[in-house]
């Protein structure tokens, strides 16, 4: 069909364009591999449509740099890999406890440190949930194909702006670099979520009270009229500092509630070949792959195994997760890194069925033929 | 008069502020509103962003668009409010650790790229909030809790390092100068690039009592006797300047600004 716009993608190329559906309008980032594409696409794209790229002089003042300008009410993002993620924890935090929408992706490479910078890993999948200090939660999202990092970019920023919270793209260097295949859909199919700004009387904006129907405040643009302070102290509804204890537990019990109590809403996952299956096995990103095409074969050898993909890392898919450990003998958790989501796994299945890991942290992918040894063999 | 300007740009309900006795900060801060006041400009359309520290508390007091950022990193802030929307005045107000230490390397290169922010330190020698240590600017061989037997360190020359780096606004004043302050901020407002404004505050309840300086009126009497009007300044012998600090007007040049060559790029599509 003439309408289809069918398109060879990278998996970088595709966060932008996804990015640039869903409204961003400023990126602010710091060149490293291997996420540096995200950066050098959005410099030759802002501007086209009016939007703002920089070049920041560090990883800490590009999301910095983001955050202010989500104040003024324009959707922005950075892009960044291992070590930029770690520095970029200090604005996440402040994101989160001064609910300004952002979308930070982290493309994974081999660490700790500057590690294995060209190769892929998946070794950031708790700094995504526990990186920054303090009480919080966080929504982490994780792509595996380039058509699912267009819609999943475009899932971030809609998440981000509706629960008034920093939403991490983590994706692997595989799916990044990766090119493929992808058709994209007509924009006006797709859905598209703007933050809910304040209609009242200016003088009567309480820029941190959540009315009942909401699930987070109104947020008024920096030069809209409404003058309201931001801060990453805890704050009352006004937004103004206080050390009072109640306030602190009350502010810091909404922040997480907002996300943990709509994990049905944030919670994104694919099943493949589970509905009859004995055995299971839990994958994400690009080592997904490998475990679908493991499938495929162990399948002919007569196993009844499955693949259960957590779109939605964190919050993670508890009650699916749960579900799935009830009805089947074995979940191996496969993932390139020493066993971090099996951490959670182990947690929410463990007492119903086995829960093992397989692992790799040499910088190669795991292969399907990895995979199919290491089921057969146990 | 100083009345009138507590109701049109405080928040009287976030006052007392928490600054001790005898702090220089109120002084700056009153400045910066007559500044803004005698320059009319419409409060929704001033941004005033801050750091971490004494001074940075400032900007929950004022009623404008205001954030009170991560330590060091009001500068990176501002640089995204002021680039996304480049019809608000944005004010930068932080301290010396703040702005020299910290947020070193954001002030370099905000001040490399002239981006349109007015930046306003309050330069009190001293890391106040936490309790006296040694900052950028305590000179040599003056004592902080961190420095007990003298600072070893050489301190910054904030305006030179400011200049250096690109601001096309810079000048420097005193507590004591008020009325100087109150001419500098509205300069750098309305200079269209990186303005840098150095005053010189006072803690007299941590860098004063470390280093036997007096009570607040003996710092401040101190900053009348050795400021110098920098066109005066620059006739003295060497030896005449040792212990003098230029006050006044350091440096001004005319250089593009940056959110407008942006938008120039914006018009080539």
């Amino acid at each position: 069909m003439a309408d289809k716009n069918i398109v060879l993608m990278q998996g970088n190329e595709a966060c932008v364009e996804g990015a640039l559906i869903a409204g961003m309008r400023f990126y602010a980032g710091y060149p490293i591999t291997p996420s540096t594409e995200i950066a050098e696409i959005s410099a030759a794209k802002l501007p086209k449509v009016g939007g703002k790229f920089i070049q920041m002089e560090d990883e800490i003042a590009s999301i910095s740099a983001i955050i202010g300008a989500s104040l003024t009410g324009v959707k922005a993002m950075t892009a960044t890999s291992g070590p930029g993620f770690s520095l970029k924890q200090e604005g996440i935090g402040y994101a989160i406890i001064a609910e300004i929408p952002c979308v930070i992706v982290d493309v994974q490479r081999g660490g700790p440190s500057t590690g294995l910078p060209t190769s892929p890993a998946q070794g950031d999948i708790m700094q995504a949930r526990w990186g920054t200090h303090g009480e919080h939660s966080i929504i982490a999202l994780y792509p595996s194909t380039v058509k699912e990092v267009f819609d999943t970019t475009i899932r971030a920023f809609n998440l981000s702006e509706k629960y008034r919270t920093p939403v991490i793209l983590l994706m692997d260097e595989v799916v990044a670099h990766m090119r493929e295949k992808i058709e994209l859909p007509n924009p006006d199919n797709i859905e598209i979520y703007n933050r809910k700004k304040p209609s009242c009387n200016p003088s009567e904006y309480m820029a941190y009270r959540v009315k009942d129907q909401d699930i987070v405040p109104e947020m008024a643009s920096f030069g809209d009229g409404y003058r309201y302070h931001v801060t990453g102290l805890v704050h009352d509804e006004a937004g103004i500092p206080t050390n009072d204890g109640n306030i602190a537990e009350k502010l810091l019990t909404r922040l997480v509630e907002k996300i943990e109590n709509n994990v049905d809403d944030i919670v994104e996952y694919e099943e493949y070949e589970l509905d009859d299956a004995d055995e299971a096995i839990i994958a994400y990103g690009s080592t997904a792959r490998s475990v679908k095409s493991a499938i495929e074969t162990l399948r002919e050898r007569g196993r009844k195994i499955g693949l259960f993909r957590p779109i939605t890392i964190w919050p993670s898919p508890k009650k699916q997760i749960e579900s799935l450990a009830k009805r089947v003998n074995r979940i191996t958790v496969v993932e390139m890194n020493l066993g971090q989501y099996y951490l959670e796994v182990d947690r929410i299945a463990g007492k119903f069925t086995n829960v093992r890991k397989f692992n790799r942290v040499n910088g190669e992918l795991i292969s399907p033929k990895d995979i199919i040894s290491f089921i057969e063999e146990g | 008069m100083v009345s009138q300007l507590i109701d049109k740009y405080f928040r009287t309900e976030c006052l007392p502020h928490i600054w001790c006795p005898g702090c220089g900060n109120g002084i700056v801060l009153r400045a910066i509103v007559k500044a803004i006041d005698n320059l009319g400009l419409n409060k929704d359309d001033v941004c005033i962003v801050s750091g971490i520290g004494c001074s940075s508390r400032a900007s929950g007091y004022l009623d404008f668009n205001t954030v009170h950022t991560t330590h060091g990193r009001a500068l990176a802030f501002a640089t995204g409010i002021k680039f996304s929307n480049p019809n608000l005045h944005v004010i930068v107000i932080t301290g010396d650790g703040d702005c020299t230490a910290i947020g070193g390397n954001h002030l370099i290169h905000a001040a490399r790229r002239n981006i349109d922010i007015t930046t306003i330190v309050f330069n009190n020698n001293i890391y106040g909030m936490t309790g006296g240590q040694y900052s950028p600017t305590t000179p040599t061989g003056e004592k902080g809790t961190t420095a007990p037997y003298g600072n070893i360190d050489y301190n910054f020359d904030m305006c030179q390092l400011a200049k250096s780096a690109g601001a096309t606004y810079v000048s420097r004043s005193t507590v004591y100068a008020a009325n100087m302050i109150i001419k500098q901020v509205e300069e750098g407002i309305k200079n269209k690039g990186f303005s840098f404004i150095e005053t010189l505050t006072i803690c007299p309840t941590y860098y004063g009592r470390k280093n036997k300086k007096g009570d607040a009126v003996d710092m401040i009497n101190y900053l009348k006797d050795a400021a110098v009007n920098i066109s005066l300044y620059e006739k003295l012998s060497e030896e005449e300047k040792e212990g003098k600090i230029p006050i006044g007007e350091i440096y001004r040049t005319t250089r593009p600004e940056y959110t407008e060559k942006y938008e120039e790029i914006i018009k080539l599509f």
